[in-house]
């Protein structure tokens, strides 16, 4: 058993994970695109980001707009920022939204999440590519790195962004993967209750890429649970093979305090736990005992298994000894 | 009198179509201006600006031996070359956070005026002139050159002068700021570093006098009193003083960097052997390691106000509304100066804080910036400054 879902997880690793650099070569990637007969958004949700959306807009515009056509719309949907977010975003040619005129007829609520469900009503793009507004080091492959496995095969319909890829040095190897959210609770909880999710290296990154018929079909968490249901909901209606990832290198954004990431945590829980009822998977799943990490060695990804069992020794007011020893 | 009119007839209304490229000029500015690329460091900015020359189909673009980038924009008739060199290299570190920060009006981070926007500008152009349709008769050579701030002393740009095969007739050296800018002469120049150093054996028992500060204070005090004349102008910039290492600790080395300026080469030669013997007086008197190590130096020289390459730029400002600011440089201008090259150097746009880390541009004179440099491009390749 175990032995089958890792290599059914190296396999899809091996196939479905990919480096930004094997997409260079944007014209090709703009003929299939208009081969395929593709309309791409890209949504960019914001909420005070007017010192990074400016330096977004403009390398997106240029390279994937202007030089290489392969964005038909770019669209910043805000939450309602109190800076110049929205003003420097149209100066740059966004088309701007505020999430709350979008579907006025909703009683409106305040996340991430809801820009990005308003994004599939009010952009028109057969693939929508969703990008955070706080990346410092912005570059084309944080778009172009995650639509173009959507390009290139048809079958894939959802592509994660990964990052830090952490180089194999003096022949040792660098345990690899994501934030410490994901490390200290999604991981394992992906371990324990849906083990193949843990071949998504990043599963809280906020990029990805994401086929329309796809977005329309399943539920957005407003807060900090919108990543982790789009897994397992996609999982759950597509399967694994649904997914791929691309490696973006190195994304530079402002560290959080522990205290947010208790925050987000605490989001994620709740998330986590509604769809696991939902799905039964309490119930059927027996206790999975292997940890699954990532360990990277040059180019390769592979898995790394932990076996961590949790025996327990019960009260020892049970234990005949105890008793006799204390007269219990 | 030079008849400028069909020269004009190109110029107007090209200020407002270059507004279009903003995203890929800016673009361009912000991926250079975010490679570091500090003196003798250039090769990741370098191979950057190389792609892009490829990505715009210039055939004929290398890096040549000492590293500079060379993009070539083949002319309808290819019988001469106009050289627009733009420096590569920066004076922040590999460690300086080179993030650019973009407002609506203006861009802010290091080296994003000196000169990340010159660069910008000469990978954008082949972009632009294709798509504005201008073909050039001549030849125009795009020269991103290496090694040519603080020690590394133009040595990119001479390389390529000294080695390349095409026939330049001219060359504009572009900078990112300020707009209006117009040098067209260099000054004679020296520039060195004087360091002192309290020697390993020193006598320790001479407790509280014994300080490389101090003794560079002296030299610093004595260039201080050098008489300089008032014509031809003349000036002594003391620029920079490291020294030292905490509060409580004597000083082991202390080092200003300088420069001597003057329209005389004879009066910068003067000034030279007097440091030299400034540096080996007080090193006697105090028994200090006092060494001048002078390692760039500029000849003055140039084209005159009159000559038709100022007379067409001056003529391209003027249409544009750009007030002309006079001024000699020491940058790669000189070395086009020593190879009998008439060259001028221009400015883009306006900014602040240069070489700062909040070194700041402005977006929309750009556009002025950019007009002018393709109209003086547009001039020297149609023979209006011949």
């Amino acid at each position: 058993m175990t032995e089958d879902i890792v290599s059914k997880l190296q396999n899809w690793i091996d196939k479905n994970t990919y480096h930004h650099s094997e997409f260079w070569d944007l014209k090709k990637l703009v003929e299939l695109k208009k081969k395929n007969n593709l309309t791409i958004s890209l949504c960019l949700p914001t909420l005070n980001e007017e010192k990074t959306i400016g330096k977004e807009l403009i390398i997106f515009r240029s390279e994937l707009v202007e030089r290489y056509p392969l964005i038909d719309e770019i669209a910043v949907i805000d939450s309602g920022s109190d800076d110049n977010t929205l003003e420097v975003a149209k100066n740059f040619g966004a088309d701007t939204y505020l999430a709350s005129d979008i579907l006025p007829n909703l009683e409106p609520k305040r996340g991430k999440g809801e820009n990005l469900w308003k994004a599939i009503y009010q952009l028109k793009g057969d693939i929508i590519v969703y990008v955070d507004a706080d990346i410092s080091n912005i570059h084309p492959r944080f778009v172009y790195g995650l639509v173009a496995p959507l390009i290139y095969r048809e079958e894939v319909k959802y592509v994660k962004a990964f990052y830090d890829r952490p180089l194999a040095f003096s022949g040792n190897v660098r345990p690899s993967g994501g934030g410490r959210v994901t490390e200290i609770l999604v991981r394992p909880l992906f371990s324990l209750f849906f083990p193949d999710l843990t071949a998504i290296i990043q599963p809280l990154s906020g990029e990805y890429a994401v086929r329309r018929e796809v977005l329309e079909q399943i539920a957005f968490p407003i807060g900090y649970g919108v990543e982790t249901s789009h897994l397992i909901d996609v999982y759950h209606k597509f399967g694994l093979e649904a997914f791929a990832q691309t490696d973006l290198d190195k994304r530079v954004h402002e560290n959080k305090p522990t205290q947010a990431l208790g925050k987000m945590s605490f989001g994620i829980l709740q998330t986590f736990i509604k769809r696991a009822k939902a799905l039964g998977v309490f119930e059927k799943a027996e206790h999975e005992t292997l940890l699954r990490q990532f360990q990277a060695k040059r180019d390769q990804y592979e898995q790394n298994l932990i076996e961590i069992i949790e025996e327990e020794r019960p009260p020892m007011i049970e234990i005949e000894e105890y008793r006799k020893k204390f007269k219990k | 009198m030079k008849d400028y009119s069909e020269l004009n007839n190109q110029l107007s209304g090209l200020e407002d179509k270059l507004k279009k490229y903003r995203e890929v000029l800016l673009a361009n500015l912000v991926m250079i201006g975010e490679i570091p690329a500090p003196t003798g460091k250039e090769e990741n900015r370098i191979q950057f600006i190389l792609n892009r020359f490829d990505e715009a189909g210039l055939t004929d673009s290398s890096i040549d031996d000492a590293g500079n980038g060379i993009g070539v924009l083949s002319g309808k008739e290819s019988e001469h070359a106009l050289l627009l060199n733009a420096h590569a290299d920066t004076i922040f570190d590999m460690r300086t956070d080179h993030t650019m920060q973009v407002a609506s009006n203006e861009i802010m981070g290091p080296g994003v005026a000196d000169n990340a926007l010159g660069l910008a500008a000469l990978v954008s152009l082949p972009y632009i002139l294709e798509d504005l349709e201008i073909e050039l008769r001549n030849d125009l050579v795009l020269l991103a050159g290496v090694k040519s701030l603080g020690r590394g002393n133009l040595e990119g740009i001479r390389f390529f002068l000294e080695n390349n095969k095409f026939d330049i007739k001219n060359a504009i050296c572009v900078e990112g700021i300020q707009l209006g800018r117009l040098s067209y002469s260099s000054i004679g120049m020296l520039r060195g570093e004087i360091t002192c150093r309290v020697p390993e054996t020193y006598d320790w028992s001479r407790f509280g006098d014994a300080s490389a500060i101090l003794t560079l204070n002296e030299v610093i005090n004595k260039i201080n009193d050098m008489r300089l004349p008032k014509r031809p102008r003349t000036s002594i910039v003391m620029g920079s003083i490291v020294g030292g290492s905490s509060f409580n600790t004597i000083a082991r080395d202390a080092t200003l960097g300088f420069e001597v300026r003057s329209e005389s080469q004879e009066v910068v030669e003067r000034a030279g052997e007097t440091i030299n013997d400034i540096v080996l007086e007080v090193s006697s008197k105090t028994g200090d390691q006092v060494e001048l190590d002078i390692f760039a130096k500029r000849s003055p020289g140039g084209i005159p106000f009159a000559h038709p390459l100022t007379k067409c730029a001056r003529s391209v400002m003027e249409t544009l509304d750009i007030e002309p600011r006079l001024a000699p440089s020491i940058s790669e201008l000189s070395a086009l100066i020593n190879q009998n090259i008439p060259a001028l150097t221009l400015g883009i746009t306006v900014g602040e804080q240069t070489f700062k880390s909040n070194e700041t541009i402005q977006i929309e004179p750009i556009y002025k910036g950019l007009a002018q440099l393709i109209g003086t491009i547009l001039a020297v390749d149609g023979g209006y400054c011949e």
